[in-house]
């Protein structure tokens, strides 16, 4: 399954950037260079073979891990992209650990307490958290956290390596922006799917046998009604990637999504095909990831 | 119809959410007319002026009203919204009503294709789309419309399924009609109740990815008065006037907010069950 969504994403990827009017031997050696020696390059670059020739090789060498070398920096694209990567993974893990930490809670609330008052605030929360693109919160955030109370760095990156307390304050503000859309709609799935569950016989049925409301909300509905939660989180790694391009840009964090709004405001092809490339493999891994560990768990529910 | 209405407007989400919806369409429509200001006119005189009775909204760096900004830039961030969720929703609609009706070897292929594309984030694909074609608004429609396209799909053909399994689709097929028939004039019109809700959620999320994508400097271009724009060149200047960057936002906070509800109580209102 993988492999197949990485060779549909490579095909779509190279072909776009097959289409980009760009001339990489043009971009490499600049708009005076001599036909001849565009002539030569393309040829050692293997730029006049056929497309389906130019797309065999470049696959043949991301098989091998070789992501090609940047156009604009002259270094190979893979190490750098990498590199990147851990530093966008770093904000997405924060992202997803503060989500987890808030939405479950707010959306186990909003059930409990179905039409109350309670009820009605978390749905407000995620609405307005549905409402807002991240370069608005972002924005909204750096001007009122970072200008206005001066409590916060307003962008950059530091590695927690270097100043762990440092990195932990500039990374506060891009979290909080990512999770927000996040928590707006996990606590809501949670909300809905725990609604369900508290409907069904056997929750009655353990409720007449006389169990107290926490221990059937702990032991019975929470088990099957956080489930499902699973796959939401995973299918929203995709809002979460094109989040952090946003969020990256705006902080100015060099993580993965800002190498590729570069490369691609550069049309550095080889970095393009490889952020892209790397984006879906992390997307199509998490979500396998995630049906695993479903089935696990839903096996386990059923001999408990 | 009336009866439809009167459900629609029983639920606190379907009144609300039409009543956004309406007054953003009213914009749309009339907005141009009743602005007070060219929303391109520079008054070098009147920049960063706070909310009055002749700038309702204040002014923002080059002295330009934002009321009627706002106004006027409607058009470019609601209506390329609508026309974007409309055109991604027909192709997605059209391939997933096709993979369900086909079945089979062809339904999974399509589909398994369809994760793929899938797993490239909306936001970045619209970005390679619009790098693509180049910057502009018609651009960026085109690729908010693909972006959309293979999530629509998908919706379409887990309803258009249990469509397939109806008797009067088995009853087509048995009368010997040709496949493009039976998915154009039999499925197509059972499946749209769902995909209307679908459509006017992601409405919403088209409003904020165009405002993500202008944003970013590649949809709309400067000097025109879309909101995502406006936000994005209100930041060099937040310090100077907080309201050049509030107001933009609260317009697409409206739009978003208004489509979401809508489409929530659009969901109530077809549903009776639930």
């Amino acid at each position: 399954m993988i492999v197949y969504t990485l060779f549909v994403v490579s095909l779509i990827v190279f072909a776009i950037t097959q289409i980009l009017p760009a001339d990489a031997a043009v971009m490499m050696l600049g708009e005076n260079a001599t036909p001849e020696a565009l002539d030569a390059l393309r040829q050692t670059m293997g730029l006049d073979a056929p497309i389906w020739q130019q797309y065999a090789t470049w696959l043949w060498h991301v098989v091998q891990g070789d992501l090609g070398t940047s156009l604009r920096t002259g270094q190979p694209v893979g190490p750098a992209m990498f590199e990147a990567l851990g530093r966008s993974l770093l904000l997405a893990l924060l992202s997803i650990g503060l989500m987890l930490v808030l939405a479950i809670p707010l959306g186990i609330i909003a059930a409990i307490r179905r039409g109350k008052i309670a009820d009605m605030v978390v749905s407000l929360i995620s609405y307005a958290g549905v409402a807002l693109p991240e370069f608005v919160t972002a924005t909204i955030a750096v001007l009122v956290f970072a200008d206005w109370m001066k409590w916060l760095p307003p962008t950059g990156y530091v590695p927690l390596t270097e100043d762990f307390f440092g990195g932990i304050a500039h990374l506060v503000l891009p979290v909080c922006v990512i999770s927000i859309i996040l928590i707006a709609h996990v606590s809501r799935m949670v909300r809905s799917e725990l609604v369900d569950v508290l409907h069904t016989d056997y929750i009655r049925a353990a409720r007449l046998k006389g169990l107290s409301r926490g221990h059937v909300l702990r032991r019975h509905a929470l088990r099957n009604a956080l489930l499902p939660t699973i796959t939401i989180v995973a299918l929203d790694v995709g809002y979460l990637l094109g989040g952090v391009i946003v969020v990256e840009e705006i902080f100015a964090i060099p993580g993965i999504g800002r190498q590729l709004i570069v490369a691609i405001q550069a049309r550095d092809l080889p970095a393009i095909q490889a952020g892209v490339l790397i984006m879906a493999a992390t997307y199509s891994i998490v979500n396998f990831i995630a049906d695993i560990l479903y089935a696990w768990l839903d096996k386990r529910i059923q001999y408990d | 119809m009336t009866e439809f209405l009167k459900r629609l407007l029983k639920t606190p989400q379907g009144a609300i959410g039409t009543f956004l919806v309406v007054l953003v369409l009213a914009i749309v429509v009339f907005g141009p007319m009743i602005a007070p200001y060219d929303p391109e006119k520079l008054s070098p005189l009147a920049r960063y002026k706070g909310p009055s009775a002749a700038y309702w909204l204040g002014t923002d760096q080059y002295g330009r009203d934002i009321f009627s900004r706002l106004l006027i830039g409607a058009r470019a961030t609601v209506v390329m919204a609508v026309f974007a969720t409309i055109a991604g929703t027909l192709i997605g609609a059209l391939i997933g009503t096709a993979s369900a009706f086909l079945g089979g070897r062809a339904d999974e292929l399509i589909m398994r294709t369809i994760d793929a594309v899938m797993s490239i984030p909306s936001l970045l694909f619209a970005l390679l789309v619009v790098n693509l074609l180049g910057s502009s608004t018609i651009n960026a429609l085109v690729a908010v419309a693909i972006a959309f396209a293979p999530g629509m799909a998908r919706i379409t053909r887990s309803v258009a399924l249990s469509v397939r399994k109806q008797d009067y689709v088995n009853a087509a097929i048995a009368r010997g009609e040709s496949s493009a028939y039976i998915i154009r004039r039999e499925m197509l019109p059972n499946v749209i109740a769902p995909i209307i809700v679908e459509m006017t959620i992601r409405v919403s999320f088209a409003v904020m990815l165009f405002a993500t994508l202008s944003f970013l400097g590649l949809g709309a271009q400067p000097p025109a008065a879309e909101w995502g724009l406006m936000v994005s060149e209100a930041r060099r200047y937040m310090h100077m006037s907080a309201g050049i960057l509030i107001w933009p936002s609260v317009a697409i906070a409206i739009v978003a907010v208004g489509f979401n509800l809508l489409g929530d109580g659009l969901r109530d209102a077809l549903n009776p069950r639930t």
